[in-house]
């Protein structure tokens, strides 16, 4: 058994012992122990991940492989590189903190939180490409029941149209799947293998890769928000329980990044050179028109939604840039993205839960009421909008940094479009914190609420610290992100640029 | 003549022990309840589960090495490879559940006198689907299809009193004999070509065939128009929901499932060996690339509409044999493989639907998709078990209808089909919308009247378990497919 199946084993155990146990206490003594677990499991692979990296310079470290369904070569294997160590970490974090913040939920609703938690832990561990879309299936049903029952709002079509987008998404996905695997020669489902089949030319064929790059990578993208397939995220964040906009906002839509480098652009590196400037523009797009439609917006989840979009449009936008510190730079802007975007929402919940409104017309005040609520809102604020000290503002400089690297027009004007993207969102936290926070209560309704219980305050401290340290001590995951990123980049590079498919550079 | 040939066909003389033994059982037991108490369950239909379970056993052994290469007897009138056995395993399985889940209806005051008949007639259209899948003959071949489809005309009928079943099975009876004609007629055109009947030999004429093109292209199409009747693919479905919605719910179950599973597989096999030549391959590939393509397209937009979950499981049905075909494209051994395990998976899920459709039928007379609002909150469990199944059907991981679904669309993708491949996926995500809808129903919709809360009879709990085996199981442990594949070949 290898160290990493811990990450699917856990979970596991524990949809076994929420089905066995009874009562609320002891759902709650599952959960904890179990996210606990994981989240020492994380702590413990980053250490020995970082040991291990420093003497062995393997791409991928902890592998191992067992035949699954040999006829058609596929492998559950698992391994881990930079990357997926900074997700893991993550991933562990949120489902930790998201734990605490759904504190009063029931049995079921905790089997479908743990499925969906299994399935994203098991996306970010494997390197065999069924294996992965296997979990990343996994990862995404649980959203529908999960927010079609103990969602908000308009529940019913946004669960049915988040689960729809997706799988459609998904379907273009194992199209693409299937034209990499048959591409390549049909011999092996493995992430690595397949990039290292070169010998002089990479071993999918141009034309092929011309084909399945632009639907692999829109069908990881539809998850990722990208632009024009990101209106399930506004409407599915809104309405689903605050733990699992948490998990959805701050995990699940990083698999669709991720997915995006490690497979599309990974093993379709020409393709992903030739075509990439589509998807640029559209990440650009995302980018601005995420930001400006997060100013117009009066719920607080809507807000914090289409500012998703705009900071995970920033994450492909990195990746895309295909160079050292920007795709650095949109992994750490995942990571970045995914605490404060789950601090937000565990904060919006808790608001909510208390004033039973989300819109921002009928608050104002709210510091004098919940302080402690308040204060945090701040900090998520300024941390969503770049300050430095927190971790946007690391992701987001290093992003733009390494775009800017870029010499001709095309890249610079799209690096600059993205810039103003910062100011935007300035205006519209600024504007919302001004509003909610300060001034004097005027809904009698909401004078006397309560601030924040304990198992809140764990959750939101928690999240508040990694920002912080993320933000203050980027370095070392920087670096160790950088390890993970530097192969995948330089591969990609490594082939020659089809000019005629380009029209800008 | 060597009587050891009888050997090889061991699963059908098996099966007619089994069914003249539940015959001669029925005689002589009793029909009526003891002490006037409803029974649980009836002794004859405990006789024709462990029979037949006994019977699924008992053939999975292989009894020499000489199973394991193809083996022919009566002159070559019948085959008999491993994979045939897989085949005719997997049916068995499939009669089983239905057999299980049939206990509770056979029951009620109006049926339990003809219980026996049931069990009798429901094995004899498996004695007719056996001999189809080992025909090396049409003739053989012939008598296979009739002996598994005139028998179904009664089972649909066998709520008589009720007048949709007996519609259905009129229905049903003279649709089937008009596909039957037109397979014929098709089976006649090759018969005038190539002067015989053996498929190994007309695969043989008709190779590198030049002129009476034509005509064998005709035959080839009447012999696809037949057996889609059948299979149910669009055009020819059109008998397909009124007759699901008529037939008892149990006998849907076995229509939707065994039934046209095995004649799935008798089209891939027919196809493979008698109209190999490559010319002919490429029509066939053409032909079924657009039946493929209308059969999920259109019948994933007619479930959408439906509002009785048995039409609704008729039109899912359909467009789940469009992707049973999918494997029959190109001929492949992969092919051969995703089809059988396409079928399993299948057939666990869809049976699983129709056991817990049969059950609340059972006990509440209800069968719309409003009667199941609610559902999760009278009766929790049922409902799971349903999504479970459900997902499994839409192709959701971690269940096994996700695996299915890749290793078919992976095997059209080998076999060149990418953009067939593409649609198929494309409707895959139709039909989860429709499936989901009786998610939303059972989880979210609320209700005034919801289906009470009951417990099921045991028979029904053995099915569902079986059921959910199959679903949480058969994808995560690879064995089954792994196995399978041993036993695959493909046209070349």
């Amino acid at each position: 058994m290898n160290f990493l199946s811990i990450f699917v084993a856990v979970p596991l155990l524990m949809l076994l012992g929420l089905w066995l146990v009874k009562g609320q206490n002891g759902i709650r003594a599952v959960m904890v122990a179990g996210s606990t677990i994981l989240l020492i499991a994380a702590a413990v692979l980053t250490v020995m991940f970082l040991q291990e990296r420093a003497v062995n310079d393997a791409e991928m470290l902890f592998t191992a492989s067992f035949d699954w369904i040999k006829p058609l070569h596929i492998k559950y294997s698992v391994g881990v590189d930079g990357i997926s160590v900074a997700m893991l970490l993550l991933s562990a974090v949120i489902v930790f903190t998201g734990t605490f913040v759904s504190w009063d939920m029931n049995k079921e609703y905790f089997l479908w939180f743990t499925l969906l938690s299994a399935g994203v832990f098991g996306f970010f561990i494997s390197i065999d490409m069924f294996t992965m879309f296997m979990f990343y299936e996994v990862a995404l049903i649980p959203m529908y029941l999960l927010i079609g029952v103990w969602g908000t709002g308009k529940k019913e079509y946004a669960a049915m149209k988040l689960t729809l987008m997706l799988m459609g998404g998904s379907a273009f996905l194992m199209c693409g799947i299937f034209g990499i695997f048959y591409g390549a020669g049909g011999e092996t489902m493995n992430i690595v293998d397949i990039a290292n089949q070169t010998n002089g030319a990479h071993a999918i064929p141009v034309e092929v890769q011309h084909i399945w790059f632009p639907l692999t990578f829109a069908g990881f993208g539809v998850l990722g928000a990208l632009f024009p397939f990101h209106t399930w995220s506004p409407d599915g964040h809104a309405s689903a329980p605050t733990a699992v906009s948490m998990l959805h906002a701050g995990v699940l839509m990083k698999l669709g990044g991720y997915g995006c480098f490690r497979i599309a652009m990974y093993l379709m590196p020409q393709g992903a050179q030739d075509l990439g400037w589509i998807f640029l523009i559209l990440t650009g797009i995302s980018v601005v028109y995420g930001a400006f439609s997060a100013c117009v917006q009066t719920d607080l989840k809507y807000i914090n939604a289409y500012s998703s979009v705009s900071h995970c449009g920033l994450v492909l936008f990195g990746i895309l840039m295909v160079n050292q510190v920007a795709a650095t730079g949109a992994v750490i802007q995942m990571l970045s993205h995914g605490l404060t975007t789950a601090l937000f929402f565990a904060l919006i919940g808790m608001i909510y839960g208390r004033t039973h409104t989300r819109d921002i017309r009928e608050m104002s005040g709210l510091m004098r009421i919940m302080p402690f609520l308040a204060v945090c809102y701040v900090i998520a604020g300024l941390a969503n909008l770049g300050l430095p000290g927190f971790s946007g503002f690391v992701a987001e400089m290093t992003i733009f940094v390494g775009a800017f690297e870029h010499a001709d027009t095309f890249h610079r004007f799209l690096t600059i479009a993205g810039c103003t993207s910062i100011v935007i969102t300035a205006v519209y936290i600024l504007r919302l914190v001004g509003k909610v926070l300060y001034g004097t209560a005027t809904n009698e309704h909401h004078l006397h609420l309560t601030d924040a219980r304990w198992e809140e305050r764990f959750a939101v401290i928690c999240l508040i610290f990694c920002i912080a340290a993320l933000g203050t001590a980027p370095l070392w995951v920087s670096n160790m992100i950088g390890t993970g990123v530097a192969p995948i980049v330089d591969h990609i590079s490594s082939f020659a640029t089809n000019a005629s498919f380009n029209p800008f550079f | 003549m060597d009587y050891s040939q009888f050997l090889f066909m061991r699963e059908e003389l098996s099966l007619l022990a089994v069914i003249l033994i539940i015959f001669i059982a029925d005689l002589f037991m009793s029909k009526e309840p003891r002490d006037g108490k409803p029974a649980q369950g009836s002794s004859i239909g405990i006789v024709a589960c462990i029979l037949l379970g006994i019977h699924t056993l008992a053939n999975l052994v292989p009894f020499c090495e000489d199973m394991k290469i193809e083996q022919t007897a009566f002159g070559g009138m019948y085959v008999h490879t491993a994979m045939m056995t897989i085949v005719k395993s997997v049916l068995n399985v499939g009669t089983l559940v239905v057999f299980l889940m049939a206990n509770g209806w056979l029951q009620r005051a109006e049926n339990r006198v003809k219980q026996g008949e049931f069990y009798i007639i429901t094995l004899f259209t498996v004695l007719g689907m056996y001999f189809m899948i080992s025909s090396g003959h049409f003739l053989m071949f012939f008598i296979g299809l009739e002996l598994a489809s005139v028998p179904l005309a009664a089972l649909i009928a066998f709520d008589k009193w009720r007048y949709e079943s007996a519609e259905a099975g009129a229905k049903f009876i003279l649709l089937a004999l008009f596909s039957s004609a037109l397979l014929l007629y098709g089976v006649s055109l090759i018969y005038g070509i190539t002067g015989t009947l053996y498929f190994g030999q007309i695969g043989a004429i008709l190779t590198g065939l030049s002129d009476n093109l034509l005509l064998a292209v005709l035959g080839l199409t009447l012999f696809i128009a037949g057996m889609g009747f059948k299979i149910s693919l669009v055009p020819f479905h059109l008998w397909t929901a009124d007759t699901y919605e008529g037939a008892p719910t149990v006998v849907t179950g076995y229509l939707s499932v065994v039934s046209k599973g095995s004649a799935a597989f008798v089209l891939m096999t027919v196809l493979m060996k008698a109209f190999a030549d490559t010319t002919l391959s490429s029509q066939w590939n053409i032909g079924l690339f657009w039946l493929i393509v209308a059969s999920i397209t259109i019948a994933n937009i007619f479930a959408i509409q439906q509002k009785n979950l048995k039409r609704f499981m008729a039109f899912s049905a359909i467009s789940q044999a469009g992707y049973l075909v999918l494997a029959v494209m190109g001929g492949t051994a992969q092919g051969m493989t995703a089809l059988v395990y396409y079928l399993l998976v299948y057939m666990v899920a869809d049976l699983g639907v129709f056991a817990i459709l049969n059950v609340v039928e059972q006990k509440s007379g209800k069968i719309c998709m409003d009667d199941y609002n609610g559902l999760y909150e009278t009766n929790p469990k049922l409902a799971f078990l349903m999504t479970l199944c459900l997902f499994s059907l839409a192709g959701i991981p971690p269940f096994a209808g996700m695996f299915s679904k890749f290793f078919v669309f992976m095997a059209a993708f080998n076999a060149g089909y990418q953009w067939l491949v593409l649609i198929a996926l494309v409707n895959t995500v139709i039909s989860l919308y429709y499936y989901l809808l009786i998610v939303k129903a059972m989880y979210i919709n609320k209700s005034d009247s919801p289906v009470p809360a009951f417990k099921s009879d045991a028979y029904t709990k053995i099915a569902l378990v079986i059921c959910i085996a199959g679903v949480v199981l058969a994808g995560i442990i690879g064995v089954a497919y792994n196995y399978i594949d041993t036993f695959a070949y493909g046209m070349e």
